[in-house]
Order: structure tokens, then sequence, then C-alpha cells
């Protein structure tokens, strides 16, 4: 299985307001919150940890969600977020690039 | 040498008059050639006209108005009326905000604070442009216009956020005599000492009734909905913050200042209530407003 890596966007707005994640994208003003398990993956989306290890490690055991079942999901949402700009997917590990503004 | 007088008369500058309109303590000048246009500034802006000298930090713009100019502004002219802000572009380029819909374009250099209007002789295209430059103003240090109805009771603002539809201008004219009305459609929110204030604009909805050109600080945020009773429920932060976002008026396809903008709605949730009213069509509703 091809190794997926994820990196968030340099091109967003992100805060944290009561446990949920709200992301905008600064490109089209797409708005987003993300619930507690989108919220871990977003905060792991580091461009080197693949996605498996994230859902592993982040949502499988402190959500205790099957790991196939939360991959899926994964995947699906970090789909949703690329296609918005917000989140860059890749084969192959993603390199820092511009800071962006707000905390993850 | 008398021959000549018409024709110096003719070529000379025209004197130009300058109307300052002042909204929310940010003063812009209008500077104008025609007298008529200074005159349709002042009518449009009754109470925000509030001199006619160019102070220090007040925003200037020279009107240059077009041939159709000519055309006296006719009230029932509804060409102006339905212009939409879908064709609008507002851009950053070489130091300069330019802004242009069909019926006007404007430069801005927010270093000089020195812009040029070109439109023909109507208020909406006026009415536009400020409402742009004001956010541009605004924008950077989290302070905004935003689509809602304000008014001021017992000392303290209240705002009421929604959509063509949701009851900005219902809200407005169930407001009792003692409530000051600051606006049906656009409210002004800049920051104070300790929170916000919401100042009066003279950007009117369907009451068509300018605000009044005073200030509260703010106690809460109301996002307006319809119902059978009148209550107001708490929601949650996030969908607060995509509310208020939803009804910010910007224009500018910047991402720094798409950036300022969410922060500023981001601190703007965590520091004013923001809260969910529901309300029937009678003025019972502004007994939950004290």
């Amino acid at each position: 299985m091809t190794a997926t890596y994820i990196a968030r966007s340099s091109a967003i707005a992100s805060r944290v307001l009561a446990g949920e994640t709200m992301v905008m994208s600064v490109l089209d003003s797409t708005f987003f919150t993300l619930n507690e398990v989108a919220s871990a993956i977003w905060r792991a989306a580091d461009g080197i940890t693949p996605l498996h290890e994230i859902v592993a490690r982040d949502v499988c055991h402190e959500f205790e969600v099957p790991i196939d079942e939360a991959l899926a999901d994964a995947r699906e949402f970090v789909r949703e977020l690329s296609a918005h700009g917000i989140l860059q997917i890749s084969d192959q590990p993603i390199l820092p690039t511009v800071p962006t503004i707000g905390t993850p | 040498m008398s021959a000549l007088t018409p024709i110096l008369e003719a070529v000379a500058p025209a004197a130009s008059e300058t109307r300052v309109v002042e909204i929310g303590g940010v003063p812009i000048a209008l500077c104008t050639s025609s007298s008529r246009f200074a005159r349709m500034v002042e009518e449009r802006y009754s109470g925000f006209v509030t001199r006619n000298e160019i102070g220090p930090g007040t925003i200037q713009f020279d009107i240059d108005l077009l041939d159709s100019a000519a055309r006296a502004f006719n009230e029932n002219d509804e060409k102006y009326e339905n212009l939409q802000d879908d064709d609008l572009e507002v851009t950053f380029e070489s130091g300069l905000w330019r802004m242009c819909r069909g019926d006007f374009s404007a430069e801005w250099d927010p270093t000089t604070r020195h812009g040029t209007i070109r439109q023909a002789m109507n208020p909406y295209s006026l009415d536009s442009v400020l409402r742009i430059v004001h956010t541009l103003v605004l924008a950077r240090g989290g302070e905004f216009l935003v689509h809602a109805a304000s008014a001021i009771r017992n000392g303290r603002a209240f705002l009421f956020a929604g959509a063509s539809g949701a009851g900005k201008t219902t809200i407005s004219r169930l407001a009792p005599a003692d409530a000051t009305l600051l606006t049906d459609e656009i409210s002004y929110v800049r920051k104070n000492a300790t929170g916000y204030d919401a100042h009066g604009t003279p950007f009117a909805g369907e009451l068509a009734r300018l605000g009044a050109h005073c200030s509260a600080p703010l106690a809460a945020l109301y996002l307006l909905r319809q119902g059978p009773e009148n209550k107001i429920d708490e929601i949650d932060p996030a969908l607060a913050t995509q509310a208020l976002l939803r009804n910010i008026l910007f224009f500018a396809r910047d991402a720094a200042l798409v950036q300022s903008v969410f922060e500023g709605a981001y601190e703007f949730v965590q520091r004013v209530p923001v809260r969910q009213l529901t309300f029937r069509k009678d003025a019972s509703v502004w007994e939950l407003l004290v």
C-alpha cells in the first residue's frame, strides 16, 4: 500500500475554539469546522507522518475506533479538504512551506 | 480683452467643493467641482457630513464625474437599485486598491490616503465605494461592517445579523421609542478599550431611514430567526464564527486581508456574546433586549 502524506496548506487561516478547529481558505473563503477527530488529523498533518500512522496513533488510540473504519473516514476527509486547497496530499513526504497564521 | 474673458472662464478649473462624510469615526473627504454632487452628498449622508475641511488622517477622494453626470438623478430610476456586487472587482496592485463595477471605478492609495472615484451623479455608486473603503480600512484591525441592524438601548448596543429576509428591518421597525436605531441594514463595529462599539451608519435597508450618528458599547450580537415565540438560545462558538463571517462585508480578493477578517471574527466571538434570537413579528421581542 502506498503511503499518503498530508500537510496543511499555507493559504489558510485556522483557530481552535471550544475544542473545534475552524479552518478557512484565504483563496475562496471556504469555511470548515473540524470536530475532535478531524482536528486530531489536522494537527498531525505535518507532511512527514503517513496518514495511516496518524490515524492509528491519534484517532484509533484516542477515540477507540477500528483502524479500517477510521482510515476510510480519514481518506474521505483529507480528499474533501484537499479539493478546497486547504490540505495538500502526496504519496511522498511534503516539505514544510510558509507557516500559516493562527494555531492549528 | 473683454472678448477673451468668457474663454478664460470656460477653461479655468472650477472651484472644488469638499464634503467630509464621517462614519464610525473614519472621515472620508469627497472633493468635487460639481455643486450639485456636493448637495447630493449632503442630502444622502445627512447627519454624517461633519465638516467641510480635510483634517489630518482624513481619507480623500477626488470625484471624477462621468459624462452621464449631466443626467439628473431620478429617484424613481431603478437602474442603480438593481446593481449587484457580483461583478465587483476589488484588487490591490502596485500599492493601490482598485475598485471596479459597471457603474463606477475607483483607486485608492492607503499610504497617502488619497484616491479618485469615477462615477455618474447617483448616490448608489458612491455608497458602494464608501462601504468598500471602510471595509478595507477596518479589516486589518479586526473591525468590520456587517449585514446587521443595530440599535442602542439603555446605553448598550445590540446587533441583529442575518441575510435578506431574516428580519433586520422588521426588528428595527418594532423597536420601542427608547431605542436609538443605528441602522437597519449595515452595522459598523469598532474596537474600544475593553470590547467593541457599534456605530450608526447612513447605510439603510428597506426602512429607508439613516441611522443615528452615535455609538455605544456592544452588548451582544443576535443571529435572527423568525418563529412562533421569542427566545434567545446559545449557539456553538464555531457556528457563531461562521455565521459572523458569512455576514461580514468584505469584497477584496486579498489573502492577507481575508486572514485579518477571519482573525477579527474569531476574536469578536470570544469577547462578545453571540446568540440565536428567535422572534415573532411583534414588539414583544424587545422585552428580551434590555
